[in-house]
């Protein structure tokens, strides 16, 4: 092979949204590196002003039709944070478990049908399906399962109706919960199969020095809150955020590129939670992640996919613990009452912390809106990746290395739609 | 209608495209797990990149659009579409009426720009973001936002069959009556959106004790003024009504001109 040339994808598949990826190399060095975002814009921070604070969940769940309820999390726990209500109880349990199966239904959806046909090298899923059917029906109904709970506990899967600032609309009886928990019986056990089937992929050997950044909190894995920190020495409240984190905007991409100010590139999602968050895993969890070979601490983010199965047992197992616990609260949302201030909101979106920040006035209106996506923050990291694969296979021919550049693209699950506020893959020979 | 399937031996060719958009009503196609392989076995899906990085060569039987139009180069695009398709059917709110992002119709597009991007010469971007429709002729539109996954079905098996799509154009409304949710505008004085609402949820949000918001746009002739009157007798004020219609669907004619009217 040549050791100059340009990788150039135009339009990358099986993400999330619109982008494309380049990478020029000459004489043996990567001059460049850029994924490029050519997503339209759709102006959420703006059309967000002059809103009301309760319209915040529903108009921001908009931004993402796979990952809504984070979007739906973020926005009303900063509004009540604004207004000075704190949720908890059941309510807060049951949050928790809505967030669950989105993770199952996100994970699973990126482990079967979008990454997997990477390691196993096929075009897709469906193509996947014909040699690894059961493997395929596996995912398809633990996507399903996550699906499910996300549209009893939220009206739908898609954009669900039942979150609100504050709460629920309604929250349901115990007994609506049970068919769940049976179905959910069925996909710890597919997720078990899935971190087995997933750790029998081929890794490349690709060990990194990552700043993770993830939530966590004192006593659970986590969802929907924590402190912010780091394998580097962050440990910051959420509203700190932007005293830490800065977001700038390059030519090639409609997405804006997060960085520690004063730092550079990190990584938030699955491979920073677990690696933040491991001893706060069930401990099944664990021991899933040992027998699939993981330590503690994971740096290789092709083994994203192992992480993302674990995280699918963890969420199956949570869900399960809080339908066995859970109790009808008396109403289903606590009352909130504007006021003027400020608040901040960052959870645990399937791809990784989702920071929104709101100014509201006396009378619940917005006046000033401010949201980063998990996949902006990881734009430059993901770049930073690819810088230094891309020398180690020089060898490969081109296709076949840029079967792997998208391939590291999609370590992260990359969700263009929520960046766009996000990526294009070009590998280009000279 | 012509039936897709032209030669009997051809699996008819799907197309799945995407403009401005949260990637959610492409997603109720993978999110049809008890049906997808059937669907895969019935067309030959030749181009949808979210699933596959295989490109299957137009001209496409029947091709499925997700998103709004907001960029020159979007607004070529659709033209190109429109061009390498037999039949065209827009899905959802954004392909269908603009999107919540047509929200900027109503404002300086350049003001939504500064607010959010450090450098707007960086920015291309429409004036207005405008459905399908406004753009290239369209076979057929289905409402929602998101669609609703099994009216999916019903849309891309009335295709291939060469049959009109059965998706009832009437009120949320009798949505509610059906399956027998109580009223929750007349039981509670909660504003809903349900009679001018297209039906296709299923009424969810009343089952949820809510009120409609409106995210499956406009039935046929809906009577916006008297809905307002009723809303304005529950003590909304007038910009709450116009922030009522000026969602999802908020470029459509009937709320565009309601919540027109109801702008201070």
């Amino acid at each position: 092979m040549s050791d100059s040339m340009t990788i150039k994808v135009d339009y990358l598949a099986r993400v999330e949204g619109e982008g494309g990826l380049v990478v020029r190399v000459r004489d043996g060095r990567v001059r460049e590196v850029s994924l490029n975002i050519f997503e339209p814009l759709r102006f959420f921070e703006a059309l967000l002003r002059g809103r009301r604070f309760i319209e915040a969940p529903d108009i921001t769940a908009r931004i993402c039709g796979i990952c809504p309820i984070a979007y739906q999390m973020s926005s009303a726990q900063a509004m009540e944070q604004a207004c000075g209500v704190t949720v908890d109880g059941q309510l807060r349990a049951f949050r928790r478990l809505i967030y669950c199966g989105e993770w199952i239904e996100s994970h699973a959806l990126h482990v079967y049908l979008l990454h997997a046909p990477d390691f196993l090298g096929y075009e897709n899923a469906l193509q996947m399906a014909k040699d690894h059917g059961d493997a395929f029906q596996r995912g398809l109904q633990l996507k399903k399962v996550g699906n499910e709970i996300v549209a009893v506990l939220g009206g739908r899967e898609i954009h669900p109706v039942n979150v609100r600032v504050g709460g629920f609309y309604r929250v349901p009886a115990k007994q609506e919960l049970a068919p769940l928990a049976e179905k959910l019986e069925w996909a710890r056990d597919a997720a078990l199969e899935t971190v087995r089937w997933v750790a029998t992929f081929p890794f490349p050997d690709f060990e990194q020095d990552y700043e993770f950044v993830a939530l966590r909190h004192p006593d659970e894995y986590p969802v929907n809150e924590g402190r912010l920190v780091s394998n580097k020495g962050l440990d910051i409240a959420v509203g700190d955020y932007d005293d830490q984190f800065a977001e700038e905007h390059v030519r090639r991409s409609n997405a804006l590129h997060s960085a520690r100010k004063g730092g550079g590139a990190y990584l938030v999602g699955p491979l920073a939670r677990y690696s933040l968050n491991f001893n706060r895993l069930t401990p099944a969890a664990q021991e899933a992640a040992r027998s699939a070979g993981l330590g503690p601490v994971c740096s290789n983010p092709f083994k994203g996919i192992i992480v993302r199965s674990v995280e699918i047992l963890y969420a199956c197992e949570e869900a399960l613990r809080i339908i066995e616990a859970y109790e009808p609260p008396e109403r289903p949302f606590v009352d909130v009452r504007p006021r003027a201030g400020m608040g901040y909101g960052c959870t645990e979106a399937p791809r990784g912390a989702l920071y929104h920040r709101y100014r509201i006035d006396e009378e619940g209106v917005i006046r000033d809106a401010r949201i980063v996506p998990p996949t902006s923050q990881n734009q430059r990291t993901v770049e930073e990746d690819l810088r230094r694969f891309v020398p180690l296979h020089l060898d490969l021919p081109r296709e076949e290395l840029t079967r792997r550049c998208e391939q590291a693209v999609r370590n992260y699950d990359p969700c263009i739609s929520c960046a766009t506020h996000f990526l294009k893959v070009t590998v280009e020979k000279e | 209608m012509m039936a897709l399937v032209a030669e009997p031996k051809r699996k008819p060719k799907l197309a799945v495209w995407k403009f401005a958009s949260c990637d959610g009503c492409q997603l109720s196609l993978l999110d049809c797990e008890d049906e997808l392989l059937a669907v895969a076995g019935a067309v030959e899906i030749a181009y949808f990149m979210e699933a596959s990085r295989s490109v299957v060569k137009g001209p496409y039987d029947l091709s499925l659009v997700e998103g709004s139009i907001t960029t020159p180069h979007d607004a070529e695009r659709i033209r190109e579409v429109r061009r390498v398709s037999r039949h065209l059917v827009t899905i959802g709110a954004c392909a269908t009426a603009g999107g919540i992002q047509a929200l900027r119709n109503f404002k300086d597009v350049n003001d939504f720009i500064a607010m959010v991007y450090a450098v707007p010469q960086y920015i291309d971007t429409l004036v207005q973001s405008t459905p399908v429709s406004a753009n290239v002729p369209v076979d057929y539109e289905l409402q929602g936002c998101p669609i609703n996954k099994k009216q999916l079905l019903e849309v891309i098996g009335a295709f291939l069959f060469g049959r009109r799509p059965v998706v009832p154009p009437h009120s949320v409304c009798i949505e509610c009556k059906t399956r027998g949710t109580v009223c929750v505008m007349v039981a509670h004085g909660t504003p809903c959106l349900g009679p001018v609402t297209h039906a296709g949820c299923n009424a969810l949000c009343p089952a949820y004790h809510r009120g409609c918001y409106g995210c499956y746009g406009p039935k046929e002739t809906p009577n916006t003024a008297s809905l307002s009157r009723w809303f304005g007798g529950l003590g909304m004020g007038e910009d709450d009504i116009a922030r009522a219609f000026r969602t999802f669907n908020a470029w459509t004619e009937p709320f565009r001109k309601e919540s027109t009217a109801h702008e201070r």
